[in-house]
């Protein structure tokens, strides 16, 4: 299908656009800008005046609970889910069930994302084996297989042995590492951060350098391998400027930062709110703003969902006890742009957060150029609405953010040149 | 957004009791006075020695739900239900068995279903009683008896009761919590209510492995030197010392421990002259207390256990919602 849309301002940090203008899709590809190619028969036109117009937003970080845990969530209801925020392309973790340390795992994860029809979704590979951090995972199966990289998500690999053997390996495959960095004993039994709020609600507390020493730990071993590393959701200041000293040093590393990580801190625990119990936990206001100077100042350059929907049994339990992790597809975008609004992020870098510079850390483009893949996203930058349980399309209705008032709602995303959500305001 | 105090109703009544923390000082000022109108009931000893119940809780049913052993908190909730005359139901459930959300919530429904009025939960979780406390049917008070680290208010309360029997006021005194302040919800509590009730010194000490990140926000000194931590006090807190604090790496040994931190009769020289020597039980004799103190004649260890019962009684008869009256005028209707 061929489809103009027509008005709208592109912002294509890529390409470091913004400007008013069309942009014309013909056989799942932009083919042209501004005017349309003589002949070009638009089969729909989309007017889109007053909206913005962007790449496919690129996720990191979402679990999607598919295999192994669907009574929480499928690859079909979170892709949609995706599609409804504007996110084309999803990384899932590997910690599936089976883990993702072999193709079959991998396949099985790209048939039923292809199926659905939602979202692109990638797979990061098992680091170790069923993520035990003793024996290395087949990574060049799993590359071959199309992951974008090794990861052994929230199991810490206690062997500093195993860890270094595990990034030469992925070194040597061309695979970055993505890295939870977070000291397995100092974390031990802790659910929200060691400090003021966890000493007056007797929360057993997960220490700030519970993640400083492990990044430490892992920045020497990047050091030493040459390996590509990416830092995910980072929670803790001290943690971010050690990474800022490390590509200042020119170690090839990355960073991102889970959105709500940049608006919640301890204090939104409350008296126990489990829905603020999430990994790493939230910190202080001073973590806060250090998490937010380093997206300003790049040395995070890209806001991931961290996406973690939960049955709704997961949270009705005393703190200690309940799952942690956000349900956030629905919130990434709009919770990024709200960083537009308190002046942290102009509009072009809060959109490149969410698009170009995640793209890059898995080997990817999000661009609309002329000849670029037809993922794109346009939302109504002004348009406010509030996060409901019964509005949100994803199965795992676990957000501290119900009841926030919006700004910013995605009208239509295209995945490859089709139009697989429209937002209508009759529902 | 939530309610953020989930324990008092519109009128800032006490709803439930879930912690001391945001309790103003009236609030726990009233609770002690009411315990007082009770301390004589069920006293054999005492003037009105017939009275050995007030009508007060008559035709309601309390539920104790401990999901933790406990034998001197169960007790007493159950005779102040009894001495208020409640009907009372213990159900005490395996700690071994995982009991986890699900069953937790639906376990209340069914007790709701039974026309309860009154949970008393005991929990390893901190932030269970909160929890419950928000599930419940809007007629079912919950009474905390402890929850994980978090808070044991009605301990914290009698301490009080007990401390204000001795002191008079509150004001001018220094207290010195001595022990594992990092894993007790008794010391939290404690702490609340003497920083609410406005004492002029309160002190937590304990090797820093023993010590919360961050408790100085509380209100507290810390001291890590017993001589000096007890220097001038007039009320002295031992905590229990769990032996499970020996794994972990958070002390050497009970003898280091009692070497350093033991209350003796020896290291009690720089308290006051009239120190009162305070431990909200089971003592491990010759771990954290000496039995010469705690059998001395400055330990009120057991007038604790038996002000817990007028205590409890003062916070089930407030929460239920039914004005304190004087005893002597229902003579009459207790018997």
């Amino acid at each position: 299908m061929k489809i103009s849309i027509l008005g709208g301002r592109l912002i294509d940090p890529a390409n470091g656009l913004d400007q008013i203008t069309n942009v014309h899709i013909a056989a799942g590809k932009v083919i042209a800008l501004g005017d349309a190619p003589a002949g070009f028969d638009a089969g729909q036109s989309i007017d889109v005046n007053g909206q913005i117009v962007c790449p496919g937003l690129v996720d990191l970080r979402a679990c999607l609970r598919e295999p192994g845990q669907e009574y929480k969530a499928t690859i079909a209801s979170e892709t949609r889910a995706a599609a409804k925020s504007g996110i084309t392309t999803l990384v899932c973790p590997p910690d599936t069930d089976p883990v993702a340390d072999t193709p079959a795992v991998v396949d099985l994860i790209r048939h039923r994302s292809m199926q659905a029809g939602f979202a692109r979704v990638l797979s990061l590979g098992a680091l170790t084996q069923n993520l035990e951090g003793k024996q290395l995972a087949e990574m060049g199966a799993l590359k071959a297989a199309g992951c974008v990289g090794v990861s052994n998500a929230h199991t810490a690999v206690n062997s500093t042995q195993v860890m270094r053997r595990a990034m030469e390996y992925a070194s040597s495959q061309n695979l970055p590492v993505f890295l939870h960095a977070e000291d397995p004993s100092l974390a031990d039994g802790g659910c929200a951060h060691e400090g003021a709020v966890s000493v007056r609600l007797g929360l057993p507390g997960i220490p700030g350098i519970a993640e400083s020493i492990a990044v430490a730990r892992e920045l020497q071993l990047v050091e030493q391998t040459s390996v590509r590393a990416h830092f995910c959701q980072l929670s803790s200041e001290r943690a971010v400027k050690m990474i800022a000293r490390a590509q200042h040093d020119g170690l090839p590393v990355t960073a991102d930062v889970a959105a709500h990580q940049l608006f919640l801190t301890e204090m939104d625990i409350g008296y126990f709110d489990s829905q603020c119990h999430v990994r790493p936990p939230l910190r202080t206001q001073r973590d806060r703003d250090g998490l937010r100077a380093a997206v300003k100042h790049g040395t995070i350059s890209a806001i991931c969902s961290d996406h973690q929907p939960h049955d709704t049994n997961a949270k009705l339990a005393p703190f200690p006890s309940s799952a942690p992790g956000i349900s956030t597809l629905e919130t990434l975008l709009p919770l990024t742009l709200r960083l537009v609004d308190e002046n942290v992020l102009g509009l072009s870098e809060a959109i490149a957060c969410l698009t170009c510079h995640p793209a890059q850390i898995i080997g990817a483009s999000s661009s609309l150029a002329i000849g670029d893949c037809a993922d794109v996203c346009i939302f109504d930058p002004e348009q406010y609405w509030e996060l409901t349980a019964e509005g949100m399309a994803s199965q795992g209705h676990n957000s501290p953010f119900l009841g926030w008032e919006f700004k910013g709602r995605v009208t239509h995303t295209l995945l490859a040149g089709h139009i697989n959500f429209i937002y209508d305001s009759r529902k | 957004m939530r309610r953020r105090n989930l324990q008092l109703d519109e009128q800032g009544r006490l709803r439930h009791l879930l912690t001391i923390e945001g309790l103003k000082r009236q609030q726990i000022v009233d609770i002690l006075d009411t315990a007082e109108s009770f301390i004589n009931v069920g006293d054999q000893q005492a003037r009105n020695a017939q009275v050995r119940k007030v009508p007060l809780l008559r035709g309601k049913t309390v539920v104790n739900l401990f999901f933790e052993a406990s034998t001197r908190t169960l007790t007493t909730f159950e005779l102040a239900a009894k001495r208020l005359s409640a009907d009372v139901l213990k159900i005490n459930i395996n700690t071994s068995a995982t009991v986890k959300g699900e069953s937790l919530l639906d376990m209340l429904q069914n007790l709701e279903a039974m026309q309860c009025d009154m949970f008393v939960v005991r929990h390893g979780d901190s932030g269970a009683a909160h929890l419950i406390a928000q599930h419940v049917a809007p007629h079912i008070s919950v009474i905390n008896a402890g929850d994980g680290r978090h808070a044991h208010p009605t301990q914290a309360l009698l301490d009080m009761f007990t401390i204000r029997r001795h002191k008079g006021e509150f004001a001018p005194l220094t207290v010195a919590i001595v022990g594992d302040i990092m894993h007790s919800r008794v010391a939290r509590s404690q702490i609340h209510a003497l920083t609410t009730l406005g004492i002029s010194d309160l002190r937590v000490v304990a090797p820093q492995t023993l010590i919360p990140a961050q408790v100085e926000g509380l209100g507290v000194h810390v001291y890590h030197d017993m001589k000096e931590g007890l220097r001038d006090a007039d009320v002295v807190i031992m905590l229990r010392l769990q032996k499970e604090r020996m794994q972990g790496a958070l002390l050497p040994s009970e003898q280091e421990y009692f070497q350093d931190y033991g209350l003796t009769e020896e290291k009690l020289v720089v308290a006051k002259t009239d120190v009162m020597v305070m431990h909200p039980g089971p003592i491990n004799r010759g771990v954290e207390i000496d039995s010469e103190v705690a059998d001395g004649p400055r330990s009120v260890i057991l007038e604790q256990v038996s002000n817990g019962i007028a205590v409890r009684m003062a916070v089930m008869s407030m929460v239920l919602g039914r004005p304190p009256v004087d005893t002597e005028e229902n003579e009459g209707a207790a018997q």
